[in-house]
């Protein structure tokens, strides 16, 4: 069945290619943090550990030993010790084992901070937020973008000396720099718009008007600080693009055939598009990156909030399911990317092996 | 030669050039000859008058003497970042797009999973497992070797096509080696594009050196660029509008790297001459 439709094979493919991806994330996210000297369990110790005598303080201990996996329990679900009386430490491939079998399921651990928290319930709670501030702006940021760009590599003249230097500069602002910036002007100085936070410190998140418009109010800046590098970014990209189409034969044919302009520009639109949608699929791990340190300067209650959190809180269960959660994220935007390009390239349509790989 | 005589031609690489040549003078000639003292403190968050011209910090530093120290740091970390990712990545690519086959599959495979993996992600992970002793070129050395697959990626599409020029098969008919190869007849045809992507490569170590000292994963008991915004953050300088804690900071590092990114948009136009018009 798959000799017949290229599509189909090609998307399986890319489906295979992006669950080995996946496996290797995975074991990354699990062996990385464990470079370390920290133990988990000392840190959350330290803050739980206070006030307690030794014998308590015991007690307590390995009963996080136990909570989290890292020791050998019996079938009673008694601590296994060895002779000097100390529990026995799993090893870390089984706790790998263990932590895969966990990740399928859908627990990824507990949170040391906000104990007894599950990490999946405050990943629940943050991800609608980074979703609804990064999702509309990068679609928005790259369509626009690459118009623009398009058109300066078209008209060229005084709109493209304007525009190109304007884009090259905002492009190279950091993302967190330019946030910064917006809040100081906008938010700080004028007052136009809030600081910080993704609604109105009154309100309890829920489905009414008054939230939404207090959400959408505080919307405003996150997403005008990463959507204007965006889409520089990306005009500069389809600029440089749509000037080396334009040199191309089959514009140069096109026009001297006396098609209409608009028609000629579709072309070198749709031509220039593709290397640009592969762009974005390389690039979007540093999107997400970025606008997730955005998230950080203007306390938005999503993903980047909790990453900050976690990292200062040393709340390693936290700090690894989120990262987890958004390497996961960036490859279903990729693998999302890959399916469009495959949809909109002839060649890949015809079963060629994409262009350049 | 006349490459250069073509750059210094271009207005957008003397641009360039010498906002960069600037940054390089405040980070060199600074220490000389301003006074850096990083344990004298005044009060905190002092508003900018004829002594501290920037104003102090919230530990009363002086953010001048914080600039100078934490610019001296960042381009460090963005050079150390820049020069591993380019070897590394340039003699991997370089190798993958010349042999073929099968090193090349595992080569190719190997930097698209760590492309699309974020780098953001992977520095989160194994800065937050080191608590101590995360030094600087700890740090760049780290940033290094998760951004190795930008170079890598781009310098194998060149090798790969110019494999099959014919001065590639005179030199293996005179019996040269791969590695000679590589070297003399490979290298020096990419080398402007390898070293455009070097430009690029410091440009984010910078970036990504700011971004993991921002979230407090940054150096140990270093001044970056990235700590003094890391200081702002934490102690409500955005909130209560001390503006000399975070501005002139995000200004340094914007100029950095706006400049490293004209040089090599300019110099793209001197090696890709369609753009030029």
């Amino acid at each position: 069945m798959f000799k017949n439709n290229p599509t189909l094979r090609y998307i399986s493919h890319r489906a295979a290619w992006y669950f080995l991806t996946f496996l290797v994330a995975v074991t990354i996210n699990f062996f990385l943090p464990r470079l370390g000297t920290a133990n988990p369990v000392d840190i959350i110790m330290g803050k739980v550990g206070t006030g307690l005598d030794t014998e308590a303080a015991k007690d307590k201990e390995e009963s996080y030993l136990k909570e989290f996996g890292l020791v050998e329990v019996n079938d009673q679900g008694e601590l296994l010790r060895d002779e000097a009386g100390k529990p026995v430490k799993t090893s870390n491939i089984k706790q790998f084992g263990r932590y895969l079998v966990m990740c399928f399921q859908g627990d990824l651990g507990t949170s040391f901070l906000n104990y007894p928290k599950k990490v999946t319930e405050i990943i629940k709670d943050a991800l609608p937020w980074t979703l609804a501030l990064q999702i509309p702006t990068i679609i928005f940021g790259w369509i626009v973008g690459n118009l623009l760009g398009a058109l300066a590599a078209y008209r060229r003249g005084v709109f493209d000396r304007i525009f190109f230097p304007v884009a090259l500069a905002i492009s190279s602002i950091p993302f967190f720099a330019f946030g910064m910036l917006l809040v100081y002007v906008f938010a700080i100085n004028l007052g136009w718009f809030p600081a910080m936070g993704g609604y109105a410190g009154d309100l309890i998140p829920s489905f009414s008007l008054t939230f939404f418009k207090s959400a959408a109010y505080f919307y405003v800046l996150p997403f005008l600080s990463i959507f204007l590098i965006l889409a520089g970014g990306q005009a500069i990209g389809m600029r440089s693009m749509g000037i080396y189409e334009l040199g191309t034969d089959y514009i140069k044919c096109a026009k001297w055939f006396g098609i209409k302009e608009n028609k000629v520009l579709m072309y070198l639109f749709r031509n220039a598009m593709l290397p640009q949608l592969t762009g974005l699929a390389l690039s979007l791990g540093s999107m997400i990156g970025g606008a997730l340190i955005t998230e950080m300067i203007f306390s938005y209650p999503g993903l980047g909030m909790a990453i900050l959190t976690a990292v200062q809180g040393n709340d390693y269960p936290l700090i690894q399911g989120c990262t987890l959660l958004v390497t996961v994220s960036v490859l279903i935007a990729n693998f999302t990317v890959d399916i469009l390009i495959g949809f909109l390239d002839p060649r890949v349509r015809a079963g060629n092996q994409m262009g350049g790989k | 030669m006349k490459l250069l005589m073509n750059l210094l031609k271009s207005p957008s690489f003397l641009l360039g050039a010498g906002l960069f040549f600037l940054t390089i003078l405040f980070a060199v000639v600074g220490p000389l000859v301003y006074h850096i003292d990083l344990n004298t403190t005044a009060g905190s968050y002092l508003p900018p008058d004829s002594q501290f011209r920037l104003g102090t910090d919230n530990l009363g530093r002086d953010v001048i003497a914080m600039l100078i120290s934490g610019l001296r740091s960042s381009l460090y970390v963005g050079f150390l970042a820049g020069t591993i990712a380019t070897v590394v990545g340039t003699f991997l690519g370089v190798y993958a797009g010349f042999k073929g086959g099968w090193i090349d599959d595992i080569i190719n495979l190997v930097t698209n999973l760590f492309l699309v993996i974020p780098t953001f992600v992977v520095l989160i992970l194994i800065s937050s497992s080191l608590k101590d002793g995360r030094s600087l070129t700890l740090i760049g050395l780290i940033i290094g070797m998760t951004t190795w697959t930008w170079s890598a990626r781009a310098v194998r599409a060149q090798s790969a096509s110019l494999k099959s020029r014919d001065h590639i098969a005179l030199a293996r008919i005179n019996g040269a080696g791969t590695f000679t190869i590589l070297v003399k007849h490979i290298l020096p045809y990419i080398a402007s594009y390898v070293f455009m992507v070097f430009i690029l490569q410091v440009a984010s170590g910078i970036l990504s050196e700011a971004s993991i000292s921002m979230i407090g994963l940054g150096p140990y008991e270093t001044v970056s660029l990235g700590t003094i915004l890391n200081d702002a953050m934490r102690n409500e300088a955005l909130g209560d509008g001390v503006w000399w804690a975070f501005m002139p900071a995000t200004a340094i590092i914007t100029m950095i790297v706006f400049a490293l990114y004209v040089i090599n948009t300019s110099m793209e136009g001197v090696f890709n001459p369609r753009l030029r018009k």
